[in-house]
């Protein structure tokens, strides 16, 4: 069931980038170019996921505990530290760059493209590299 | 833009917004694709990497699907890095979200809608520094 329920919930996660053209680099960019033609869509999807989000962890989180799990794993860090700050900067360069984040880079695997082949590879080792740095054994 | 965009952006957005608490309903796991991922690359075959791995799947499954139906043409989609800026973008992308622990989905979306103060200070600094790097890039570089 949790191999399942995980399964499925990706391919609506996956419908959802493709739809909403988020796989689409030149469209994530054109969001980022305020001095160039502006691109609003991902604050429409943004917004729509937030919605979406904001009322559903809601009502979800209410409950003792997940349908398939005997509790929630949510964060539990609370500081705000040199550590987060500097890594969304570094994402947010990467981002910017190549109009990609780790959610469209896999989904658009399934285009059969080159371009997300060699992104999600990058991304892999960027992140190996990175748990290495930081000495993590998760 | 055109309004068939905005639509389609909300409309998948509302998608993307349901899966993450749909994960969160069923699995009580936040639905943030950079730790998702950096979790299944440890390779540790257990129960918690399967789940993992399906969901990623699952990921490129939606794709093919959205595609298949219709919902969006593979061949529009345009990356303006060509492939040494993607693979520089996707490095920066693994270091950057391993060392800030998320990344849009995760800090822009699941962690926003807890209201973590965290999340909100990342997802600030991301935006703020895509912003200034893609003026940079498209208008002085």
């Amino acid at each position: 069931m949790v191999e399942i329920a995980a399964l499925l919930v990706g391919l609506l996660f996956g419908v959802g980038l493709t739809v909403s053209d988020m796989v689409n680099p030149e469209r994530v960019i054109g969001f980022f170019d305020l001095a160039g033609s502006w691109d609003p869509t991902l604050a429409f999807v943004m917004g729509g996921a937030l919605t979406a989000t904001f009322i559903g962890y809601r009502l979800v989180l209410k409950r003792p505990a997940p349908l398939l799990d005997t509790q929630f794993h949510l964060p539990t860090a609370k500081v705000i530290d040199a550590r987060l700050i500097g890594g969304a900067v570094l994402f947010g360069i990467g981002w910017g760059v190549g109009g990609i984040c780790p959610g469209p880079g896999v989904t658009s695997l399934a285009s059969g493209r080159i371009e997300p082949l060699v992104f999600v590879i990058a991304l892999a080792a960027g992140t190996l590299g990175a748990k290495i740095w930081l000495g993590r054994k998760s | 833009m055109s309004v068939a965009a905005a639509i389609a952006g909300l409309a998948g957005g509302l998608l993307i917004g349901a899966a993450a608490v749909l994960l969160m309903w069923s699995l009580g796991r936040i639905a943030g694709i950079c730790g998702i991922l950096g979790s299944a690359l440890t390779l540790k075959f257990d129960r918690d990497w399967r789940w993992r791995a399906l969901f990623l799947a699952g990921l490129v499954a939606g794709g093919w699907l959205a595609a298949a139906g219709g919902l969006n043409d593979w061949r529009a989609l345009t990356y303006p890095a060509g492939i040494v800026g993607t693979a520089i973008a996707g490095l920066l992308v693994g270091v950057g979200t391993t060392i800030g622990s998320g990344c849009t989905s995760g800090h822009g979306v699941c962690g926003l809608s807890r209201l973590s103060g965290r999340s909100l200070m990342a997802t600030l600094a991301f935006m703020a520094s895509a912003l200034v790097t893609v003026f940079i890039v498209r208008h002085l570089l």
